[in-house]
């Protein structure tokens, strides 16, 4: 189902050929036959295998660490500490927390202590064992709580304020004020569980010195520009003599964001032993890796109009940080920032402090930092909805903000197709004739979100473009393409390679995509934030609009005609207004070379810089050039002797401005919508933790397990297999902005925001019970009925 | 205190085993503690298997071993000594696609497609058992339950099921096509 705007290439005037076409990815078959080259697919002559040594403990200090007996071993080449590279290093360069290997203490149990270079990952294993580590044990805070109540003992002691590592307070309108005069205050207290990537890819690297002391490094990373960077200050060596490749990624859904231990371990074993070094993280390490999705506990205060109109919302949120920053200080912005639509509100305000624990480091992922708060108002809307006898379709359009408006926070909203999303769901679902109306134990739910499409200011301050993209057009009328993108299976070259074979002229097949090696291709800041189509696209589409303009130009000449008279398309160059006079697109691609020389240019994206942010401290942070609308209903049905929740049917209408590769939109939609399901009822990070409570007892985990995962394996995690995923209806909403290239804004995170409010507001009109703490239980379920027949809850 | 007690892992003496690996015979020296799955990927050069979690618990790494799908990653090389192992490398049949290669790539039931040679194993597995006297209809919670062992973390499954289903509904078509045909003949 497709809610389609009008179709048609601007820059020729003729119908688009390849843009909205059904078609799959031009590799695809390389994944099908195995041959498609994942990072840990590469062996290189006299290649050694490294492995990490990391922490059993929690929290401690590195008293002395001794590698004499794994340096005698058999087999074994080198071994590295954190004092041969000791610099700081953090993904946003104003928090930067990290080392490679730790030097003067461990934060977390798996933090990285040592590395050791071995003829085999067996005989690596075995020195790791050999390695002594002293450690003087301090006290862990597992708990963002007991961090908080012990500023004292700090987890970083550089650290300016205790164990907080950022706080936000921003406030927009005055909150108080139309609090005073709602109808209805609605109170809330959420709380949002950790959830990780878990893609089936384990981070990999590869890293090798030539004979000119080029130091290559192959990761599995989704941000290659940045691994550049940080490989550069902690390696001490300058980014020329780095090149860094990114092969076939196997997913990674913000887990591969930022530079991981590996990378550095590979390049420092690979330069101190002068063999290529692979490093292949198990799944446990991956588990510890994390950057997943943070633990918030959320305060919501919202007041409504009797007409459900939302006056003000007031929002009190903590973030359980784990050990480092990573991209904590977005995060705790994103954790206000992104809630000011698809509603309006009067006013909002939202004070958010993020706090170190012990734990594994949570991070961005998929929906980073805004699909927390999301759930809270959702969730708060419903309650509302309720309370005031609303259809909560209706009170949700009630609050619509339009199109080509601001929001209370100052970011600029282009298209919005937030209205035509609710509609499509509503239709699907039968929500007027079956809402609230299907019989005890069976509900439908709904929420609607918003996301950004890519972020108006880089990580690190620059003005250079934010993506590059180079094309060159040869003499058998192929395209290819040079572009520093992270296609990480949600298929970004695949969308240069429809921008230009659109622009173009040619078939899918006939564009090669050459992607992420800082050595061939300028440079992209990489796959996060849902940036790729609307900025690598934009640098895409101005290459292949200047190569097409010439390659029009040498045909109208050649024809007598104007260039706006020639079409390129479907493999032809033909008159627009006569489709029986027409070349090959081979020859119209050799009278352009013959015209103008070998035939190549550049594009690049910078964001506009007009009206772009806020003007106050953070207004840049959740400023996008466009931002994308979500609409979910979710069907469950509830089991009320076991308290089993089975989610039967999720709706979902994305807009996504325009969808380039209508296949490719509808998988991102359901794998988000999938992701945002499993995180919802099965999944859960989870970390043991003691630590203080706040009414100072211990909640003691038992000996020895304070900051253990309680997981380390794909069967303990559980995500979802094909018998728990309920049926997914992957809707698209075409309302082009002005701003993306043929009007597309971002498809892979926006749709897995309000699939999870959608699902607890599906068990309150199915029960009648409010899961507000995630994940969804069965025993969280089966309190609720208690305290239901006991009278408690009531909306 | 150092762990110096365990043996040295360097020098493990191979053992020679031979196996029929895509339909071709099959020698090779592998140290006896190996996995399948080590030996496909790096004593074979084999990597379109992958490896996932080497627990067993993911699927990427399902192989054919005499007709059934098999976890490499549980299942020590030694053990497939004279037996009939089949890859993704092999599904294709003389540079064309199978079937389902075809489909998956042409529905987009491949994102990241680390998990995807394992899921052919898996649906080659239940389309090649597919008969019309079992069962006449296709049914995707049989399919699913085919795949139940195939973890994707990408496409919420939507788009692979669909593509085994076509596949699947095309097999039997023409299993009945051969049945009416032959009970047309007198």
């Amino acid at each position: 189902m497709t809610l389609s705007s009008k179709t048609e290439n601007s820059s020729q005037g003729r119908p688009y050929t390849v843009v909205g076409a059904r078609h799959g990815k031009p590799d695809a078959l390389d994944a099908m036959a195995g041959l498609a080259k994942y990072t840990d697919d590469i062996a290189l002559p006299r290649m050694l295998f490294a492995r990490i040594l990391r922490s059993p403990h929690a929290h401690a200090r590195i008293v002395s660490i001794d590698t004499s007996a794994a340096e005698a071993m058999e087999g074994v080449h080198a071994v590295v500490v954190g004092e041969e590279m000791p610099t700081r290093y953090g993904v946003i360069p104003w928090t930067p927390d990290e080392q490679a290997l730790a030097t003067d203490k461990v934060r977390y149990v798996g933090d990285a202590v040592a590395a050791v270079a071995a003829i085999s990952e067996d005989v690596a294993i075995a020195a790791c064992k050999r390695i002594v580590v002293q450690y003087e044990v301090l006290e862990a805070l597992t708990s963002p709580e007991a961090a908080l109540a012990n500023p004292q003992n700090k987890i970083h002691e550089a650290n300016k304020h205790g164990n907080i590592t950022k706080q936000v307070q921003l406030a927009f309108g005055d909150v108080d004020a139309q609090l005073a005069v709602a109808d209805l205050v609605i109170e809330g207290h959420y709380q949002y569980h950790g959830s990780t990537h878990a893609a089936l890819e384990p981070h990999c690297c590869v890293a090798h010195v030539d004979g000119r002391g080029l130091l290559t490094v192959w990761s599995a990373t989704q941000v290659p520009h940045y691994l550049h960077r940080e490989l550069a200050k902690v390696l001490e060596v300058p980014t020329h003599k780095i090149r860094v490749i990114q092969p076939q990624v196997g997913g990674a859904f913000g887990g591969k964001s930022e530079p991981f231990d590996l990378e550095f371990v590979a390049a420092k074993l690979a330069m101190k032993t002068g063999r290529p070094v692979k490093c292949l993280y198990t799944r446990e390490e991956v588990f510890l890796a994390h950057r997943g999705r943070h633990p918030f506990d959320m305060h919501y205060t919202t007041g409504f109009t009797k007409d459900g109109k939302i006056l003000a919302v007031d929002a009190k949120s903590v973030l359980d940080g784990g050990a480092y920053s990573s991209f904590g200080l977005v995060t705790t912005y994103y954790s206000g920032q992104l809630l000011g639509s698809p509603y309006t509100f009067a006013s909002y305000r939202f004070d958010s402090t993020r706090v170190y624990t012990n734990k594994p480091a949570c991070g961005p992922k998929r929906g980073h930092g805004s699909v927390q708060p999301r759930f809270a108002i959702e969730v708060q809307l419903d309650k509302a909805a309720r309370a005031l006898k609303l259809d909560p379709i209706d009170l949700r359009r009630r609050n619509f903000i339009g199109e080509n408006t601001t929001t209370i926070n100052e970011f600029h909203i282009g298209s919005n197709g937030f209205l035509e999303c609710l509609e499509l769901v509503e239709k699907a679902s039968d929500w007027k004739a079956r809402y609230g109306k299907l019989g005890r134990g069976r509900g439908l739910g709904v929420a609607g979100s918003t996301y950004i499409s890519g972020t108006n200011y880089c990580i690190y301050p620059t003005d250079l473009p934010q993506s590059g993209v180079q094309i060159c057009l040869d003499r058998s009328g192929r395209v290819r393409i040079f572009a520093g993108t992270s296609d990480i299976g949600q298929g970004s070259s695949t969308m240069l390679a429809v921008v230009a074979a659109e622009e173009l002229g040619v078939h899918l097949d006939d564009v090669r995509v050459i992607a992420a090696d800082s050595d061939l291709c300028p440079v992209d800041l990489g796959s996060y934030s849902s940036r790729v189509t609307l900025m690598a696209g934009n640098a895409c589409l101005s290459a292949a609009r200047d190569l097409a303009s010439k390659v029009r130009q040498a045909v109208a000449k050649k024809w007598g005609c104007e260039k706006r008279d020639v079409i390129l398309a479907d493999r032809r160059a033909q008159r627009l207004d006569d489709p029986d006079v027409f070349i090959d697109i081979t020859d119209a691609f050799i009278l352009a070379e013959v015209e103008f020389g070998t035939m190549g240019s550049t594009g690049s994206y910078q964001t506009p810089r007009e009206d772009v942010h806020g003007e106050y401290r953070g207004g840049t942070i959740g400023a996008s050039p466009a931002y994308s609308f979500t609409a979910h209903i979710a069907e469950v049905s509830v089991d009320e002797e076991t308290g089993d929740v089975r989610v039967e049917n999720i709706w979902c209408a994305h807009d996504c401005g325009r969808a380039l590769s209508p296949v490719l939109v509808e998988g991102q939609i359901e794998g988000s919508v999938y992701m945002g399901f499993g995180e919802t009822v099965m999944e859960h990070h989870h970390v043991m933790a003691s630590g203080l409570r706040t009414d100072g007892a211990r909640r003691d985990t038992g000996p020895g397990k304070d900051g253990l995962l309680a997981h380390s394996s794909l069967l303990d995690y559980r995500m979802p297999t094909t018998l728990d995923t309920p049926n997914l209806y992957a809707g698209i909403v075409e309302k082009p902005d002005p701003r993306g290239p043929f009007g597309a804004k971002e498809a892979g995170e926006g749709p897995l925001h309000s699939v999870v409010p959608a699902i607890c507001n599906a068990i309150f009109d199915a029960i009648g019970v409010r899961i507000d703490s995630l994940p969804v239980a069965p025993e969280k379920i089966l309190a609720g009925l208690r305290a239901q027949r006991s009278g408690g809850q009531s909306c | 205190m150092p762990d110096t007690a365990s043996p040295s892992p360097v020098a493990v003496a191979p053992v020679l085993i031979t196996l029929q690996l895509n339909g071709e015979p099959t020698s090779v020296a592998v140290p006896p503690h190996w996995t399948l799955l080590e030996l496909l990927r790096y004593g074979l050069g084999l990597t379109g298997t992958k490896q996932g979690c080497d627990k067993g618990d993911c699927g990427t790494c399902t192989v054919r071993i005499d007709g059934e799908p098999q976890l490499a990653c549980l299942t020590l090389a030694l053990e497939v000594r004279d037996r009939h192992v089949e890859t993704v490398e092999g599904l294709g049949v003389g540079g064309e696609p199978h079937p389902l290669q075809e489909a998956f790539a042409r529905v987009g039931a491949a994102q990241c497609g680390f998990c995807t040679p394992g899921m052919l194993m898996s649906a080659s597995a239940y389309v090649d058992n597919l008969t019309l006297q079992d069962d006449p209809v296709v049914r995707r919670e049989d399919i699913a339950a085919a795949l139940a062992g195939n973890l994707c973390r990408c496409t919420g499954y939507t788009k692979i099921l669909q593509a085994v289903e076509e596949v699947a509904q095309v097999v039997l078509d023409r299993q009945r096509e051969i049945e009416e045909s032959t009970a047309e003949e007198p």
